[in-house]
């Protein structure tokens, strides 16, 4: 396998064939014979992650049960020259978690042991298959880990870490690199270092959190939890059109209002979600906002009473205050089913990911409106509005001959449209593969070196996820497919952002 | 010693360039608020940011700011507060507020918002920097949310200028509170006011900074509330800082000059300010040591990170008497006094940090020395 580019660390890596037997003999003996995979038919659960378009089988999936088993497979990966990714519960949706052709994927599942509760010190010490959910669930109900990606009943610690997720609260909370403080990395090498954040010297915790996989393996992770709020208070408030909405949002936080989450809903998301998983949302609006305050009860008291007045004042025919858990938890419920919903109207969906600053939100929004029509597919708007991180849903048809390409090329032409605004190519799904071309609209040449610069510090071999985040030519025959369900969505188990 | 300040980015990043084709060390400085951090060598070519003095961009409505990095850091805060924001971020800015936004980023220095807000790596969304080789790189970007490429402002921020130069800062901003309120208790004993602190620290209370001031076997601990309740909030802190125990407790609505004093004790021009981190718990003994060393010190209870400004004959002893887990750092300190800022690192990591700066400045002219290890 060679990679090319002009940039450094991935210039012309060629990969020596490796005699296949004997590296999977290797795994085995480290591993135990139950947990390497090598069989084709049974690697196809570990070919994509949560971006089903891209898919590749492996030359294994090996899955380690202690971080000195990591450590030995990485070690026989890099005498091998073997590329390798690293997989936590493969919900990732940017293709991060590839495999490679050839490569081995290590599985972390196994490593699900939360290691430490410590609420004198705040911070809790996990392995990295532990999920997201869990952790919150080890220090409730006095504390809470703020970062929610959607996903987070099923999405592991280890799979957030790689890529600095978010979720709906983190307007108010801030992301995973906001709450990492220790990680023991395996490097590429199979070397083991201990990084915290009370250590003197380069915040090196900062520059791997949201690596994708590229500077190596967490195979223990430190996170600061923090007390669980006072009080909750969820709103939802009606628009007749998303650039009201967009504008109330605007109104709403410069006036010192800080909601921990402010969700969006246009018109079309709003029906289908609505109709899919009923949560008391007007139909016959044009946009839903959906604004959620916490904190001390004084605070979200007189926080409620000036968020109602500028809703209002912003156009809103409506607003409701959820009465009670119950309530709440179901306006929750139907925006996350958005997605979900939208793939059972429409054949087919493609889910981008941008990013505008907030006061081009209502102008960007005309612009997605201006290209669905002109490419003749409708998009549906769904995003985290506080952070002006757009999730533009195209519809298409993949039965449809050509519809599958355009569908992309309008998803590329948002992102442009984000980029020509300030914006960036991702929020919170990260580059992966699918993305990969988009960095140089965002990042010059010179930008981009940079970025390799970093990786050759701490993978100078390029076995780490090669391919990655840092773009390469696309290989031949890699034309993403139509949109596909995940097994965990289809089962109910995880929604999507 | 050459003393020069370019008047723009490409300008800088040519100067950087010629230095390190000569091999020649280059020292970068912002307003030079802290001297300590950049003793230039006879050779060494100074280059200063002072002549980039101006605002990229702020559009109020995004809760964004660009600066260039030689704008000073309180004449930022001034231009945002006239449209009711701020960067929460509130480190000392050494005399005639002379610091620039630059330096702080790139010493990773803040002030008692760091409770809530964190340091300069939390609320930099994308830097510009200049690298030796001469070449101009971006990283981050300009919304609040991002996770294109490497997260490399993080990576320069507090790597006092060992990577290359930074040329612009984008950052996050926030609304200016509409009103602050400060709590103060007050404790005679180590453990009182650890328990105290600790006690706060796990309650919901929201609190902007919570602090903690000591000298001399006596201390006690402030607390910050913000927002359009700030009055009746404080009522809450109070009751809560009397069920923890500490004594005398007041409430004070004007209370800026109560922080403006915390930042001033993490510096001095006399003495030698030892910056100590390690696990909050350890606070008893970081007070028991500040007594033993004759020393002052103010801290970030809650986050583990004290000050202390000790005679330079006790920075020795205090690393001595260090407990295990804890780092011990030396900022400020008078032009005449040496001392070894980092003491001994035997961290593991420290290679993984040569290896980064070999790659963003493999002449090693930026800066050498200042970082942890000597790099």
């Amino acid at each position: 396998m060679s990679l090319e580019g002009s940039l450094r660390g991935v210039r012309q890596i060629t990969y020596e064939p490796v005699e296949a037997e004997q590296l999977l003999a290797d795994l085995r003996r480290i591993c135990g014979d139950d947990h390497v995979v090598s069989d084709p038919h049974a690697l196809s659960v570990y070919d994509s992650d949560g971006l089903r378009q891209y898919r590749q089988i492996p030359l294994a999936a090996v899955l380690p049960g202690s971080a000195d088993e990591v450590v030995a497979v990485v070690r026989c990966c890099a005498a091998s020259g073997v590329p390798f990714v690293a997989r936590g519960a493969g919900t990732g949706l940017s293709g991060g978690a590839l495999p490679h052709v050839g490569g081995v994927v290590i599985v972390l599942s196994r490593l699900r042991k939360i290691i430490s509760v410590d609420l004198a010190e705040a911070v809790v010490v996990a392995e990295p298959g532990v999920t997201n959910l869990a952790i919150s669930a080890a220090v409730g109900p006095s504390h809470v880990y703020p970062p929610d990606p959607s996903s987070q009943l099923v999405c592991t610690i280890g799979g957030n870490v790689a890529e600095n997720a978010g979720g709906a609260h983190c307007f108010k909370y801030g992301f995973t690199t906001n709450y990492v403080v220790g990680l023991d990395v395996v490097l590429a090498d199979g070397t083991l270092v201990e990084l915290r954040r009370d250590r003197p010297g380069y915040d090196l915790i900062g520059a791997f959190v949201g690596s994708e996989g590229t500077l190596g393996i967490a195979v223990r992770i430190h996170l600061r939890v923090v007390p669980a709020a006072e009080s909750v208070r969820t709103v939802v408030a009606f628009f007749d059109d998303v650039a009201a909405a967009a504008d109330a949002v605007t109104s709403v936080i410069s006036a010192a209002v800080v909601p921990a989450a402010v969700e969006l809903m246009d018109a079309l998301a709003l029906r289908a979600a609505e109709t899919a998983v009923p949560g008391g949302y007007r139909l016959d609006a044009g946009a839903a906002l959906l604004v959620e305050l916490d904190g001390p009860l004084l605070e979200t008291a007189a926080g409620l009473e000036q968020l109602l007045e500028l809703c209002l004042q912003g156009g809103a025919r409506d607003v409701r205050v959820a009465a009670g858990v119950g309530e709440r938890e179901a306006l929750w419920a139907t925006r996350k089913a958005a997605f979900p919903a939208m793939t059972q109207l429409s054949p087919a969906c493609y889910l981008q990911d941008g990013v505008v600053p907030r006061s081009r939100l209502a102008d960007v929004l005309e612009a997605i409106e201006r290209l669905s029509a002109e490419y003749g597919l409708a998009v549906a708007n769904v995003f985290h509005a506080g952070d002006g991180n757009l999730h533009p849903l195209v519809c298409y048809d993949p039965g449809v001959p050509g519809e599958g390409d355009r569908a992309l090329e309008l998803a590329g032409a948002i992102l442009r449209e984000c980029v020509a605004r300030g914006g960036s190519i991702t929020g919170e799904h990260g580059v992966g593969v699918d993305k990969s071309a988009f960095m140089s609209e965002m990042f010059s040449h010179d930008d981009l070196d940079s970025f390799a610069r970093l990786r050759c510090a701490f993978d100078p071999a390029g076995l780490a996820n090669p391919g990655k985040l840092i773009p390469t030519p696309r290989l031949c025959g890699e034309r993403p497919g139509p949109y596909q369900q995940h097994p965990l969505e289809q089962s109910g188990l995880a929604t999507r952002f | 010693m050459d003393f020069l300040t370019p008047d723009s980015f490409a300008g800088f990043a040519a100067e950087l360039a010629v230095a390190a084709g000569e091999g020649r060390p280059v020292r970068i400085i912002g307003g030079g608020s802290k001297p300590w951090a950049a003793p230039a060598s006879d050779d060494a070519l100074v280059l200063g940011t002072e002549r980039f003095d101006w605002t990229v961009e702020h559009v109020p409505g995004d809760m964004t700011a660009v600066f260039a990095a030689g704008v000073p850091f309180a004449r930022a805060q001034a231009e945002l507060a006239v449209s009711g924001q701020r960067m929460a971020l509130d480190p000392p800015l050494g005399l005639n507020d002379r610091a620039t936004i630059g330096g702080v980023v790139a010493t990773g220095d803040s002030g008692p918002l760091a409770h809530r807000y964190g340091t300069p790596r939390d609320q930099v969304l994308g830097l510009t920097v200049a690298l030796s080789d001469g070449t101009i790189a971006r990283s981050g970007s300009r919304v609040i949310k991002n996770v294109a490429g490497y997260d490399l402002p993080k990576l320069y921020a507090g790597s006092f200028g060992t990577l290359g130069g930074i040329l612009a800062v984008g950052v996050r901003l926030r609304a200016l509170p509409r009103a602050t309120a400060t709590i103060l208790g007050g404790a005679a004993d180590p453990d009182a006011l650890a328990a105290a602190v600790a006690h706060l620290a796990r309650a919901p209370l929201e609190l902007e900074a919570l602090d903690v001031a000591w000298r001399s076997g006596r201390g006690g601990v402030l607390a910050q509330v913000a927002g359009t309740v700030a009055t009746r909030r404080a009522d809450e802190v109070a009751f809560a800082m009397s069920d923890s125990g500490l004594g005398t407790i007041d409430i004070a609505d004007e209370d800026s000059e109560f922080w403006e004093r915390q930042r001033g004790l993490q510096r001095s021009d006399t003495r030698v300010v030892v910056l100590v981190t390690g696990p909050r718990g350890a606070l008893p003994s970081v007070l028991r040591l500040a007594d033993a060393c004759d020393a002052t010190m103010v801290g970030r209870a809650a986050l583990g990170v004290s000050y202390l400004t000790v005679d330079p004959e006790q920075v020795a002893p205090l690393r001595a008497a260090l407990p295990a887990g804890m780092h011990a750092v030396v900022l400020d300190r008078p032009g005449d006094v040496e001392i070894d800022t980092w003491g001994a690192v035997d961290s593991p990591s420290v290679g993984l940090m040569r290896a980064v700066k070999a790659q963003f400045d493999p002449a090693g002219v930026c800066n050498p020395g200042l970082m942890v290890g000597g790099i």
